[in-house]
C-alpha cells in the first residue's frame, strides 16, 4: 500500500473517531432542552400518527410533506386546540381522508400532540435573528 | 459469459424510476384537485411511493454501476459473482415487499421508509453483501485506490449505518424522548443522502476521468480534499435540517460552522469552471458529456440555495416550504439524476460501441428535460417562498385560502413534471431497449 493511502486511511480513523464521541453527544438525552419523556398512550398516538401517515401532509417543526398545515402546536393554539383537532380527524376535509377513529383513538393522537406541544414552538415568533446569520431560538416555557 | 446482474440492477432502477415519477406527477395533481382520487390513491400513499421509488432509483443505479464499472470496464475478477446476483435478488423481492406494504397500508415505518420497519433487514444483507464483494475484489485487484474507490467505499459504509440509524425509534431510548427522537432521524435522513452522493458523485469522477482519458482528476490532492470534505459534511452538517428543532445550541453551531465549508466547494466550481468541463474529450461520449454539462449548471444553481439557507437566518424563513421540496428534487433530479443518465450513457457504449447515442430525439429530450425542470425549480421556490410571506409577515388567512392562492405555481409545477417525465422517457428509451436486449441474448 502506498503512503499516501496510509496518510487517507488515517484521516478517515481520525474523522470517525469524532464522529463516535459526536454521536455519543447526540444520542445522549443532554442534547436536548425538553426532556420529558412520552407517556404509554402518546407513544400509541404516535404509532396512529405513523400508520396513517399525517406525516405524509403534515409537519412537526416545519418537517414532513407539505400539502397540509403544520401541527406542532395545534394542541396550544388559541383558536383551536384538542376538540378542533379531533373534529378534523374524521371530517374528511379537502385532500385530507376520511378516517374513521373510535374515541379512544381519537384521545391517543390528542394526547401524542399535547405532548409534542410540551416540547417546544414552531414557528418560533419569538426567536431573535442576529446579525452574524445565527438565530436564537425562543424554548417552551422560557420567559 | 459475462455476470448480467449489474445490468439487471440498472433496469430495475431504471423501471422504478418511471414508476416512481408517475406517483409524483398523480400526487402533484392532487395539488390542484384535493378529491382526486382521493379515495383510493390519497397523496398519503402516494408521497410514499414516490419518495421510496426516486430514491431507490439513484441508489439501484449507482450500485448497477458500479458493478458495471468493476466487471466490465476494469475486468476485475469479482470476489464472488454469485454474491451480486443474490445481492440483485434480494433487492427486487424487498422493492416488492415494499409495494405491497405500501398498497396495502402496512406503514408503520417513517417519512422515507414508511415500509413495514422488518423490511430494513433484508435491505441491510443486501448493502452487507455488497461491501463484502467490493472490498475484498479491490483489496485483491488495487494497490493505491483513485478518490473513486474511496468513495464508493465510504458510500456503502455509511449507508449501512444511516439506514440503521434510521430505525433507531424502535427503541425506547430514543422514541420516549420526542426531540432527541425526531432529530436522529432527521439526523439519519440527512446523512443518508450524504452517503449515496458519495456512491453517485464517484461516479461521476469515474466518468470524468474515463471520458477525458485522464486519471490524473481521480488521483490529485484537490480531489482527495474535496472527498474528506464531503465525508465532514456527511457526519455532521445534518443539522441544517433541524435548526428550529429545540436542541442545545451546539448542535446547531456544530452544523452551521461545517455547512459553511460548502462555501469552498463554491469557490472551486467558479474557480474551474472552465477547465473542469470544457476539455472533456467529448467524441465518444455525446450524450454522458452532456449530462455531466447539466450536472454542472445544476450544482452550480443547487449548491447557491442550499448555502443560503445553511444560514440559520435565511433558514429560519425557507423551512417548513416548497423551498426545501425544491432543494430535495432539484438536487437528486438535477445533480443525481443527470450523473447516472451519464452513467447510462457511457455504459451503454460500453456495451454497444457503435451505438448512436445522440440522435435527435434524444438530444430534443435532453434539452426539454433541461427546462422543465428549471420551471419546475422555480416553481417550488416561489410556492416556497409564498408560503413563508404568509408564515411570517402576513400572519393572516387560513391555511387553504394561502394554498388557493398559489394555485398558479402548483399548475406550473404539475405542467413541467409532466415535461420532466416525458423528457425523460424519449431520453431513456433506447437504453432500456439496449440494455433489455443485453440480457436476452
Ligand atoms: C392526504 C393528506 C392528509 C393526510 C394523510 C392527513 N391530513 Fe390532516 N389535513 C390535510 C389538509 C390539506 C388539511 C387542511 C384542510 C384545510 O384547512 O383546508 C388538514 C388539516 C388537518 C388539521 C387541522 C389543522 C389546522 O391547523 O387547522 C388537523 C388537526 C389534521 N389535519 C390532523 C391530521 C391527522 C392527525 C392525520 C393523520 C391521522 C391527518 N391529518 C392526515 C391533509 C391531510
Ligand atoms: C415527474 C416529475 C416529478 C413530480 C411531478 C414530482 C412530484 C413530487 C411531489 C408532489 C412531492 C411531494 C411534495 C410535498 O410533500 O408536498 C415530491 C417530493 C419529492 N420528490 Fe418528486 N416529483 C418528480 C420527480 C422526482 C424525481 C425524478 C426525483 C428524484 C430523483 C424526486 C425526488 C423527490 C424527493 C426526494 C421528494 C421529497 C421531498 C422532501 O421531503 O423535501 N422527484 N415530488
Amino acid at each position: 500500500m502506498s503512503t499516501n493511502s496510509k496518510l487517507y486511511l488515517f484521516v478517515i480513523a481520525f474523522l470517525i473517531a469524532i464522529f463516535a464521541f459526536y454521536n455519543y453527544l447526540v444520542y445522549s438525552s443532554n442534547g436536548y432542552v425538553a426532556v420529558e419523556k412520552l407517556s404509554p398512550m402518546a407513544v400509541k398516538g404516535q404509532q396512529l400518527f405513523q400508520n396513517n401517515r399525517c406525516w405524509s401532509c403534515h409537519q412537526l417543526y416545519g418537517l414532513g410533506g407539505y400539502l397540509g398545515p403544520d401541527l406542532t402546536n395545534v394542541y396550544s393554539d388559541e383558536d383551536k386546540g384538542p376538540l378542533y383537532f379531533k373534529a378534523f380527524l374524521n371530517s374528511g376535509v379537502k385532500s385530507m381522508p376520511k378516517f374513521n377513529f373510535s374515541e379512544e383513538e381519537k384521545d391517543v393522537l390528542v394526547e401524542y400532540m399535547k405532548q409534542v406541544d410540551e416540547t417546544g414552538i414552531y414557528p418560533n415568533y419569538d426567536a431573535e435573528i442576529e446579525a452574524t446569520g445565527w438565530v436564537k431560538l425562543k424554548y417552551q416555557n422560557e420567559e | 459469459m459475462k455476470n448480467k446482474a449489474p445490468i439487471y440492477f440498472l433496469l430495475f432502477a431504471i423501471i422504478v424510476f418511471f414508476l416512481g415519477m408517475f406517483f409524483g406527477m398523480i400526487a402533484s395533481f392532487q395539488y390542484l384537485l384535493p378529491e382526486f382520487l382521493k379515495e383510493y390513491l390519497p397523496f398519503s400513499k402516494l408521497r410514499p411511493f414516490h419518495v421510496t421509488s426516486v430514491i431507490s432509483w439513484i441508489v439501484l443505479c449507482a450500485t448497477g454501476s458500479i458493478y458495471f464499472f468493476l466487471t466490465y470496464v476494469e475486468k476485475f475478477k469479482l470476489f464472488s459473482p454469485l454474491l451480486v446476483k443474490l445481492h440483485f435478488i434480494i433487492f427486487l423481492l424487498t422493492g416488492i415487499a415494499i409495494y405491497f406494504s405500501f398498497a396495502f397500508d402496512y406503514t408503520e415505518g417513517r417519512e422515507y421508509f414508511a415500509f413495514k420497519p422488518i423490511l430494513i433487514v433484508p435491505i441491510l444483507i443486501g448493502w452487507i453483501l455488497f461491501g463484502i464483494n467490493y472490498f475484498k475484489t479491490l483489496y485483491k485487484n488495487v494497490k493505491g485506490w483513485p478518490v473513486y474507490y474511496w468513495m464508493w467505499g465510504t458510500g456503502i459504509v455509511f449507508i449501512s449505518y444511516h439506514l440503521m440509524e434510521a430505525h433507531f425509534w424502535l427503541l425506547d431510548f430514543f422514541r420516549l424522548n420526542f426531540i432527541k427522537d425526531f432529530a436522529v432521524q432527521w439526523k439519519s435522513t440527512g446523512s443518508f443522502t450524504g452517503s449515496w452522493n458519495m456512491l453517485v458523485y464517484g461516479i461521476s469522477i469515474y466518468l470524468m476521468s474515463k471520458i477525458k482519458k485522464d486519471s490524473d482528476v481521480a488521483r490529485n490532492k484537490a480531489a482527495f480534499f474535496f472527498y474528506f470534505l464531503g465525508l465532514t459534511n456527511l457526519m455532521f452538517g445534518w443539522a441544517h435540517h433541524t435548526y428550529l428543532l429545540p436542541t442545545q445550541p451546539w448542535i446547531r453551531y456544530v452544523a452551521y460552522a461545517i455547512s459553511m465549508t460548502e462555501w469552498i466547494v463554491l469557490a472551486s466550481i467558479i474557480y474551474s469552471w472552465k477547465r473542469s468541463v470544457l476539455k472533456v474529450e467529448k467524441e465518444n461520449h455525446p450524450m454522458a458529456y452532456r449530462f455531466l454539462l447539466a450536472t454542472d449548471f445544476w450544482i452550480f444553481l443547487n449548491i447557491i440555495l442550499a448555502l443560503l439557507f445553511s444560514i440559520p437566518a435565511i433558514n429560519f424563513f425557507t423551512h417548513g416550504t416548497h423551498i426545501t421540496v425544491a432543494h430535495s428534487m432539484g438536487t437528486t433530479i438535477g445533480i443525481n439524476t443527470t450523473i447516472l443518465f451519464s452513467a447510462l450513457f457511457f455504459i451503454l457504449h460500453q456495451l454497444y460501441p457503435d451505438f448512436e447515442t445522440d440522435r435527435k430525439w434524444v438530444k430534443r429530450g435532453f434539452v426539454s428535460f433541461n427546462i422543465s425542470l428549471f420551471f419546475f425549480w422555480i416553481s417550488l421556490l416561489i410556492a416556497g417562498g409564498k408560503r413563508s410571506y404568509w408564515m411570517y409577515v402576513s400572519k393572516s388567512g387560513l391555511f387553504s385560502e394561502m394554498q388557493d392562492s398559489l394555485i398558479l405555481y402548483y399548475i406550473s409545477f404539475f405542467i413541467f413534471g409532466i415535461g420532466i417525465f416525458v423528457s425523460l422517457l424519449i431520453v431513456a428509451f433506447p437504453i432500456f431497449k439496449a440494455f433489455f436486449h443485453k440480457i436476452k441474448t
